[in-house]
């Protein structure tokens, strides 16, 4: 009986992760506005402890931590299911999440003063709302439950993209609400459809069950289709440049790195966990070649971009496009090397755009615009701060040695094994595409200052220190073995 | 001879949703709306879904209805009610929504003539919570997460709305919700009905236990009550940074997590009850959940915040 209680005591790490960041929620609505950044960095923390004791708890048992709430078994209740992938990611959001919420600290969104806190107040409210929404997300093994997730996950970040209040912002913001919603629409209806023919919606019990029928077809095509506007993949990421380029670089931060991510999560659960073969294989294809298009076509435009931040935001849709191309690859014999360098990209990706869009959100305040061709002295102002967007470029082009590198060499390697080619020639053409963008701006930026340059406004080194970290971080995953990770196999279901 | 009024009710649903789609300006376009939303409630009364049917009356027609209305009005002042959807646009959604229907009624003619469903489990597994209605079984037992993180939701959604205030204004009340002509009628109507909505308000919580009714509905009933008040002018929205507010916000989803914990120690885990206790336990979940519901729904109509706070 020792074991049961063990057992218990773990999943109730499950029940926290979700329900800490719910309860910092409720405490900032009620707290003074000048409390809700103290509230919020306490829970962050707490919210990193708890990622990281679960993931500890996960790899020393080498086993899935499962929970049911309330006690009922599926499919009548839901279960947490917390497995090698779902903990890795959790901690790559706590991590995100933490280092943002130091960013933000102090007077960055609004000097402390009764009259400006709004920004606080909704600022540190939706940063909340994100870490419940993608906890959840990554735990919940129920298709109604997730869709809860993405709900709160859109809303948090619809506001946040609207947060500077400026007519651009709110028209982008706008726009990304309508999709989003529509691309919530289909979600919901598709899992309406399951039900109607399955009975139920817990994903290991329809993982048993599910048959290559019309309804599965049909109902998987829409909630995929929802998943990927949501995610933003090419031709359906229209809406994403204008939406992160306008938030403050704090939110840009947290929209590119973290919520693009977990509708793409999304979209492995149904396809390793539900979709029916041949579906799954057609599937795979078409997402792979739109990826592929969206690794051509949005690096060419953010080489295009005169915009820093805009540059930054397609660069995003071009690296979500590399996780596509991983279901045409686990088809051969090298599937756990293709799901590492997925997996490997989602996290890598995650800490370089994290460090790049706050790098971005710095610079923005020193030079007082963010126009690539006007750069010339950045690097002599914040050193620090410019060194970190090299270290995350670098990642994102992947160069080594870097978390990029691992993952588009583990893709390559993949895809050159089962002969695919095309992928293959994608993800090179991509990476001289990306060091075509990255090197435009290192390269003004370098330059010395032009006479009589002076930084428009001091930056506390705090914040400098953390985009440091993230693109450390980003670099860090470089020194991982070139081997399949052991550790995002443990108990995935669906995947070989 | 039965078929005859399904037949009716089936030519109503879609001639008013012909009419959301075609009617030329903005605001008939949104009372075809409001009159779908209530038929549709009578189409889940045919269904014996009484719970959706209210749910559809109270939130579909009510709530998303006064929205729109709301909006209207503001977008009036801006543009001459014409809709500003292109051609295109409005082709592809078209399409999109006709796709949807033909594989929806794809999917449902061609699946089993006897869906598989949960609802003999749902049964069987209700005396345990010793609840009458399933539904709220389901809601508050079963699937407690899902009702949980869905008033989440509701209050990420405000703070949204709150957040389209302008800097100089935020914690100020929101703009009057008084009608440019407050009738008489309607000032008579807003001085009579609100005890009366209370009540009923109070029946669908108290009442969801057992029968048809619960905390979303009577939540929005009261919500209705508070709005009807407000736009006749017999009372303002109030500041949005006052604490009652605030806490009453808070209040419902606060219990709620109180009492999911409290399994940890008095049940067998979190959100689930102690046995015995379920009932009890579930009703006072209820009664402060719609007291959260009431206010958010209520202050989500309103709007954001347009007036210095005092």
């Amino acid at each position: 009986m020792t074991a049961g209680a063990a057992t218990i005591d773990s999943g109730a790490l499950l029940v926290v992760s979700i329900m800490l960041p719910v309860t910092g929620m409720l405490a900032v609505i009620v707290s003074p506005a000048r409390r809700s950044e103290q509230v919020a960095l306490v829970i962050l923390a707490a919210s990193l402890l708890t990622a990281v004791a679960t993931a500890a708890e996960v790899l020393r048992t080498g086993e899935p931590i499962e929970y049911l709430l309330g006690n009922w078994r599926p499919p009548l209740g839901v279960a947490l299911r917390a497995d090698g992938l779902s903990v890795t990611l959790m901690v790559m959001a706590s991590i995100v999440l933490s280092c943002v919420g130091l960013y933000a600290s102090g007077s960055y969104l609004a000097p402390p003063d009764a009259h400006h806190s709004r920004s606080r107040t909704v600022f540190w409210t939706l940063l909340l709302g994100l870490s419940v929404a993608l906890n959840t997300a990554f735990l919940a093994q129920d298709l109604f439950t997730l869709f809860v997730a993405l709900e709160l996950l859109t809303f948090s970040a619809v506001a946040l993209v609207a947060l500077d209040g400026r007519p651009t912002s709110l028209e982008a913001a706008l726009r990304y609400l309508l999709l989003a919603l529509a691309g919530s629409v289909f979600y919901l209806v598709g899992t309406a459809v399951l039900y109607g023919a399955y009975g139920r919606l817990d994903l290991s019990g329809l993982r048993q069950i599910s048959r290559d029928d019309l309804a599965t077809t049909f109902a998987l095509s829409l909630m995929m289709t929802g998943l990927l506007v949501k995610t933003a993949l090419f031709p359906m990421h229209l809406w994403l440049p204008p939406a992160h380029a306008g938030a403050p670089a704090a939110a840009s931060a947290l929209l590119s790195a973290l919520v693009v991510k977990a509708p793409f999560f999304l979209i492995v659960l149904l396809w390793t966990g539900i979709a029916p073969r041949p579906f799954s294989v057609i599937a795979g294809q078409v997402l792979a070649i739109l990826g592929m298009a969206s690794i051509v076509f949005c690096s060419v435009m953010a080489l295009r971009q005169s915009r820093l931040k805009l540059m930054i935001a397609y660069s995003t849709v071009a690296q979500v496009g590399y996780l596509f191309l991983v279901f045409p690859l686990t088809i051969g014999g090298t599937a756990n090397l293709a799901w590492s360098g997925c997996v490997l990209q989602l996290v890598s990706h995650a800490f370089a755009k994290a460090s790049m869009f706050l790098a971005a959100g710095v610079i923005a305040e020193v030079m007082g615009h963010d126009r690539i061709s006007n750069l010339k002295g950045t690097f002599h102002a914040v050193p620090i701060t410019l060194t970190a967007f090299a270290l995350a470029g670098l990642s994102l082009i992947g160069l080594p040695i870097s978390g990029g590198f691992s993952a588009k060499y583990m893709l390559l390697t993949a895809a050159t094994e089962i002969g695919a080619w095309w992928i293959a020639g994608t993800i090179l053409v991509g990476g001289l595409l990306a060091a075509g963008y990255v090197f435009k701006v290192l390269g003004q930026a370098l330059a010395p200052p032009a006479e009589g340059f002076a930084a428009a406004r001091s930056i506390p080194l705090h914040r400098e220190l953390v985009v440091l970290v993230l693109a450390s971080a980003a670099i860090a995953m470089g020194f991982l073995p070139l081997d399949p990770l052991p550790f995002i196999t443990i108990g995935r279901m669906g995947l070989p | 001879m039965s078929m005859l009024p399904d037949l009716l009710l089936v030519m109503l649903v879609l001639g008013a949703a012909l009419w959301t789609v075609a009617a030329r300006d903005r605001r008939s376009s949104v009372i075809g709306f409001i009159a779908l939303g209530l038929l549709l409630a009578l189409v889940w009364m045919r269904l014996y879904a009484v719970d959706v049917a209210l749910t559809e009356a109270a939130v579909g027609g009510g709530a998303t209805g006064l929205l729109l209305l709301r909006a209207c009005a503001r977008l009036d002042s801006i543009d001459a009610g014409k809709p500003s959807a292109g051609r295109t646009l409005q082709l592809l959604i078209g399409f999109c929504c006709a796709a949807m229907g033909v594989g929806i009624a794809a999917a449902a003619l061609g699946g089993p003539d006897l869906p598989p469903t949960l609802a003999p489990a749902v049964a069987a597994n209700i005396d345990a919570v010793g609840l009458g209605n399933p539904v709220t079984v389901v809601l508050l037992a079963y699937r407690a997460i899902d009702t949980l993180l869905e008033k989440i939701v509701l209050i990420a959604a405000l703070v949204g709305v709150w957040s389209l205030a302008p800097d100089d204004v935020w914690g100020g009340p929101p703009a009057s919700l008084k009608l440019a002509k407050a009738s008489e009628p309607l000032t008579f109507l807003a001085q009579i009905l609100p005890p009366v909505g209370f009540v009923i308000g109070v029946y669908l919580i108290w009442n969801g236990a057992d029968e048809p009714g619960g905390t979303f509905q009577g939540g929005t009933v009261l919500a209705a009550m508070w709005l009807l008040v407000m736009l006749a002018g017999l009372a303002e929205p109030p500041e949005t940074r006052r604490a009652l507010l605030q806490y009453l916000v808070v209040f419902g989803p606060a219990v709620f997590l109180i009492s999911g914990f409290s399994g940890f120690w008095l049940a067998e885990g979190f959100l689930s009850y102690p046995t015995g206790f379920a009932k009890t336990m579930i009703v006072a979940l209820e009664v402060a959940l719609a007291l959260s519901i009431a206010v958010i729904v209520a202050m989500m109509l309103a709007g954001p915040s347009a007036r210095t706070p005092r």
